[in-house]
């Protein structure tokens, strides 16, 4: 999977939960990634963080530090 | 019901409909004391004492018509011989059904009848199932003292000149014959027509010895008429006029099993009607409580594939998908594709491998499948093809009310008042279901289509839609927000479901988002492309006028936003309060027979059966009590993620069973890319598909007709499949995916999938009462169904959502990436067709070609205009994906910058036009909306030569070795 698809993936994920009056939207974020992604997706979540993370909105980015911690 | 034989059985004719009143009249039938409910006819009421009237024109599909005149009786203090089937029951009526008088005039209307009809009983293709034969029986006709010299069935009269009355037989249709010369113009075909399928095709012409049932407009055959061979007028019809091309051939059928027909999520009961373990034709089952007796040409008619010489019956392996197959026997093919994965995982990892359950299985077949990933494999790898269709229904209703599944039975339509068709096209994916809505608009109830499309829906016989809402593809969530956003505003809520039913401040919290003028139908018009005053009145319409349903099909979850529109759908449901009881509801009409089924079972990566999630411990522990061993606690890879890890070289094994991931599947290139990355792909299957042109083990599989199991259908409702012939290729495929299982290291021993059902109801709470015993006494039942509902559950959600209070969400409209541009200034829309079903791979091998061959590009007049292209002229249709070639069928039933195609041809492969955008919550695919431009085309594509090539080349077979 390509890095711009797996961001892609994980910003429409965050622009949902940025819409969603939750306390904390990146732990929504971040629960969902737990929920449906393989962990070999993750991984590769957690290396393009270590990467830079470029191409994560703000929000993609919180939680996908979260999920991957 | 032509198949009227001995009163004994419950299928007979009861003659007119059942009465639905509650209030009950007793009379007295041949001194018999009968209790019927009012509304109920005499003939009806007579026939439930067990004592038949003779009869012609009627038949308890359609309603009472009263020309025929066979079924007179006597009634105590009525002057005259009233005809049965028009007279209601009163109280205390005493009726004679047999008198000298009534005697006299049946046998003088049957020698009329049979004065005008040939006497080739012996050789009729009715022999035994002719209703007038019957009758001429039962009403002891013994002579005809007319001479026929005027008639309709002797090409020439008796001086040899050409009879004018005389019609040649109708041939066109290539499942039934239409012989004028048997026609006794009892208008049941014309009136089921009307009554039961709707589409109003068939009428008589002319009148008294002049009248004939005629298929259209002069000239007008049962090929080219509207007929859409759904077989309600064959199955009407009392004698040979109609009859089925297979009968001909065959002869009468001697036996009949009930099953449930494998097309679409309708799921309609059958009787397979056979002669030994021939095939001889499949008749709608009056007791299905889907259908209800009703048909469509791919279940009634479309099972010719069954036997098509296409069919696969060995095994085949192969080391490299360039290499022809080699046929080899059970045994190695199964050894041999254990020890491929094995040794895959041995190298690659335990989660290098996976599989695809398939929604054409039965729940038996498809729970073994995910069991044998979980528990053999080891890993949590399974996906179904509700991936790629109603995987955002799943995440959406689960996330609204609890329960990943529709809330209504079909039965609710004759309930609704006002239906939202949202995204569907119902008359040609759905049709059974079609017809059964159909008659209720005719009855009054209003309709609100929101689609792209004029679809036969909007505008049809004696049906027209109240407002249609032809919405730019993309934009579903702002449409549905605008009719939130016009209820709450106008405060048409049902402020007290909303009260006792869902949470108010979170509906407080919504109300305040919703009514934001951005949402106003004024201000998404501009995007949405929807006229604002016509939405205004839809949403009005729909909040105020009774009982308010929706039914949505693909075209609302296929979309990056399909998991939002979904919870859009739940939401307008619970803030107009249509929810919990018949006539309302969230409908998701489901593409494949057992897609229900497939996610019941457990199909999904992240969720054990049931809709349990993988990491929750207490369910894994309940199900490795059962299997042994250790399941994965994290969720597995979805399709698309599969096809993505094979193209990282981290994903090599795939069992596929029933599915046609490279014809369906979006982005054939990369579904291509990723299939050829693998080592070991699995084709269980019918056919060399398009998948198998990258397999490396080909198992054949058996039809519907050839394994016993269950299918789910939309409505929840677990119907019984059972095993009318032996399997052509051997086992059923419950059976060969337990061969592979055991081959690597399992241990199971089920001999019946009774069995496997046992398992699912000893797991899974919703089917805790379900077994086969049940459903052999009830006919089938709806889940969920456990000591809560011991019933099952017709309706869900009666008197509280299954998460308890139902859950209002936001949904922000946000616009595909997906964009049109100067080089891609369309937006293509996908969808089927009546005639072909899904991939084709069933359809396209039975004669309903002769309606669809080929895949075609619907354009706007003015789009075609301005790109110089005419109708029937092959085109280029191009995305940012991929190319392919097709003919333009100019029509204004798209808008201007909306093309439409169909994906039923793997020669036109419209998937290769579409791209690997998806669904934010479960990654199903957007096949709705893809930027494209279209040309005039000057051949094939180079992709479509290629993968033709590779086609032809992948499916060389070598017979087997001595």
């Amino acid at each position: 999977m390509s890095p711009e698809k797996m961001t892609r993936m994980a910003n429409q994920i965050a622009t949902f939960f940025e819409s969603q009056p939750v306390s904390d939207q990146a732990e929504s974020v971040a629960a969902h990634l737990k929920e449906f992604w393989e962990p070999r997706m993750l991984e590769k979540l957690a290396k393009h963080l270590q990467s830079g993370g470029e191409g994560l909105s703000p929000l993609a980015l919180e939680a996908s530090k979260r999920v991957t911690a | 019901m032509k198949d009227f034989i001995i009163p004994t059985s419950k299928d007979m004719d009861m003659g007119t409909p059942a009465s639905k009143s509650t209030e009950m009249v007793t009379l007295t039938i041949d001194g018999f004391d009968v209790t019927v409910p009012e509304g109920t006819s005499v003939m009806r009421a007579s026939a439930e004492a067990g004592i038949p009237v003779p009869k012609l024109c009627a038949t308890d599909s359609v309603e009472a018509f009263g020309s025929c005149r066979l079924c007179v009786v006597e009634i105590e203090g009525r002057r005259g011989t009233p005809a049965s089937c028009t007279t209601p029951v009163t109280p205390g009526m005493i009726v004679k059904t047999q008198s000298s008088k009534v005697k006299k005039i049946r046998k003088g209307v049957m020698e009329l009848y049979i004065s005008d009809h040939p006497l080739d009983c012996l050789t009729c293709a009715a022999n035994g199932d002719c209703e007038l034969q019957d009758m001429a029986g039962m009403v002891g006709l013994r002579d005809v003292r007319y001479e026929a010299v005027a008639n309709h069935f002797e090409a020439r009269n008796s001086s040899g000149d050409v009879n004018t009355q005389f019609i040649p037989k109708d041939d066109s249709n290539p499942y039934f014959t239409y012989d004028p010369a048997k026609c006794i113009v009892c208008s049941r075909c014309v009136r089921a027509c009307e009554e039961v399928q709707g589409t109003f095709a068939l009428t008589i012409e002319g009148m008294g010895f002049n009248s004939r049932v005629s298929a259209g407009a002069a000239g007008d055959d049962f090929l080219s008429s509207d007929c859409v061979s759904c077989g309600a007028c064959v199955q009407a019809w009392p004698t040979a006029t109609l009859q089925e091309k297979s009968v001909i051939e065959m002869g009468t059928p001697e036996r009949s099993v009930i099953t449930t027909c494998a097309y679409c999520g309708v799921g309609c009961s059958f009787k397979a009607e056979l002669n030994g373990d021939e095939l001889v034709r499949m008749v709608p089952y009056k007791h299905g409580e889907a259908n209800r007796g009703h048909s469509c040409v791919k279940g009634r008619f479309a099972w010719g594939y069954a036997n098509h010489s296409d069919r696969i019956l060995n095994p085949m392996i192969r080391d490299k998908i360039t290499d022809p197959w080699q046929e080899v026997s059970w045994d190695e093919a199964i050894s041999y594709t254990a020890k491929r994965l094995r040794d895959l995982q041995a190298k690659h990892g335990v989660k290098s491998i996976g599989g695809i359950t398939s929604s054409r299985c039965t729940n038996e077949e498809t729970y073994l499948v995910q069991k044998m990933i979980r528990s053999t494999f080891g890993n949590n790898n399974t996906d179904t093809c509700a991936r790629v269709c109603h995987s955002p229904t799943g995440y959406g209703l689960k996330t609204t009310f609890g329960t990943s599944a529709g809330t209504q039975n079909f039965d609710s339509v004759e309930e609704t008042d006002v239906v939202v068709i949202i995204g569907a096209n119902p008359t040609d994916g759905h049709p059974v279901f079609a017809s059964r809505l159909k008659k209720r608009l005719r009855a009054g109830a209003k309709l609100i289509v929101i689609d792209p499309r004029r679809t036969d829906i909007v505008k049809s016989a004696h049906i027209e839609a109240q407002h249609h809402l032809p919405l730019l593809p993309g934009t579903n969530v702002a449409v549905l927000s605008s009719i939130a956003h016009v209820i709450v505003t106008e405060g048409l809520m049902d402020e007290e479901f909303i009260r006792t039913r869902c949470d108010w401040d979170e509906f407080a919290h919504y109300a305040e988002f919703i009514s934001d003028p951005r949402h106003s139908p004024e201000a998404t018009a501009m995007l949405t492309g929807v006229n604002a005053n016509e939405l205004r009145a839809a949403a009005k319409l729909f909040a105020t006028g009774g009982n308010g349903s929706i039914y949505y099909g693909l075209g609302v979850t296929e979309h990056s936003q399909g998991s939002t529109t979904v919870m859009a759908i739940a939401n307008l449901a619970m803030m107009t309060g249509n929810l919990g009881k018949n006539g309302v509801g969230v409908n998701p009409l489901r593409g494949q027979n057992n897609v229900q089924g497939a996610c019941d079972m457990g199909s999904f990566p992240h969720e054990l059966p049931g809709y349990r999630h993988v990491s929750d411990d207490a369910t894994r522990e309940v199900f490795e009590a059962i299997w042994g061993g250790k399941i994965d606690p994290e969720p597995g890879l979805r399709i698309p993620n599969m096809l993505d890890a094979a193209v990282d070289g981290t994903f090599k094994g795939l069992y596929c069973q029933g599915e046609d991931i490279l014809q369906s599947d979006p982005d054939t290139k990369h579904v291509q890319a990723g299939l050829a990355a693998m080592d070991c792909v699995i084709v269980h299957d019918l056919f060399l598909n398009e998948t198998a042109n990258y397999a490396h083990v080909f198992l054949p599989g058996s039809t519907f007709l050839e394994k016993d199991g269950t299918f789910t259908n939309a409505e929840r409702r677990i119907n019984r499949v059972r095993k009318v012939m032996a399997p052509k290729n051997g086992y059923a495929d419950w059976e060969i995916t337990m061969m592979l299982a055991n081959a690597m290291d399992s241990n199971w021993t089920y001999t019946h999938p009774s069995q496997v059902m046992d398992e699912i109801a000893a797991t899974t709470p919703g089917f805790a009462n379900v077994n086969y015993e049940m459903l052999e006494t009830r006919g089938s039942v709806q889940w969920p169904c456990n000591d809560d509902k011991p019933d099952g559950s017709p309706i869900m959600h009666v008197d509280g959502f299954a998460r308890g209070k139902g859950q209002f969400i936001i949904t922000e409209y946000v616009a595909t990436d997906e964009k049109t541009g100067p080089r891609f200034p369309l937006l293509l829309t996908t969808g089927r067709i009546l005639s072909q079903y899904n991939v084709g791979a069933q359809t396209r091998r039975t004669e309903n070609v002769v309606w669809h061959e080929e895949d075609v590009l619907e354009i706007h007049p003015h789009d075609a205009e301005v790109r110089g292209i005419r109708d029937g002229q092959y085109v280029r249709l191009a995305s940012r994906a991929g190319e392919t070639q097709l003919r333009a069928q100019i029509t204004d039933r798209v808008s201007t910058g909306v093309v439409y195609t169909t994906f039923h041809h793997p020669d036109t492969q419209a998937n290769v036009i579409t791209t690997d955008y998806s669904d934010w919550a479960t990654n199903c695919p957007e096949y709705k909306v893809t930027a494209v431009q279209v040309a005039l085309s000057n051949g094939p594509s180079e992709w479509q030569e290629d993968y033709n090539a590779q086609a032809e080349q992948s499916r060389r077979i070598l017979p087997a070795a001595e």
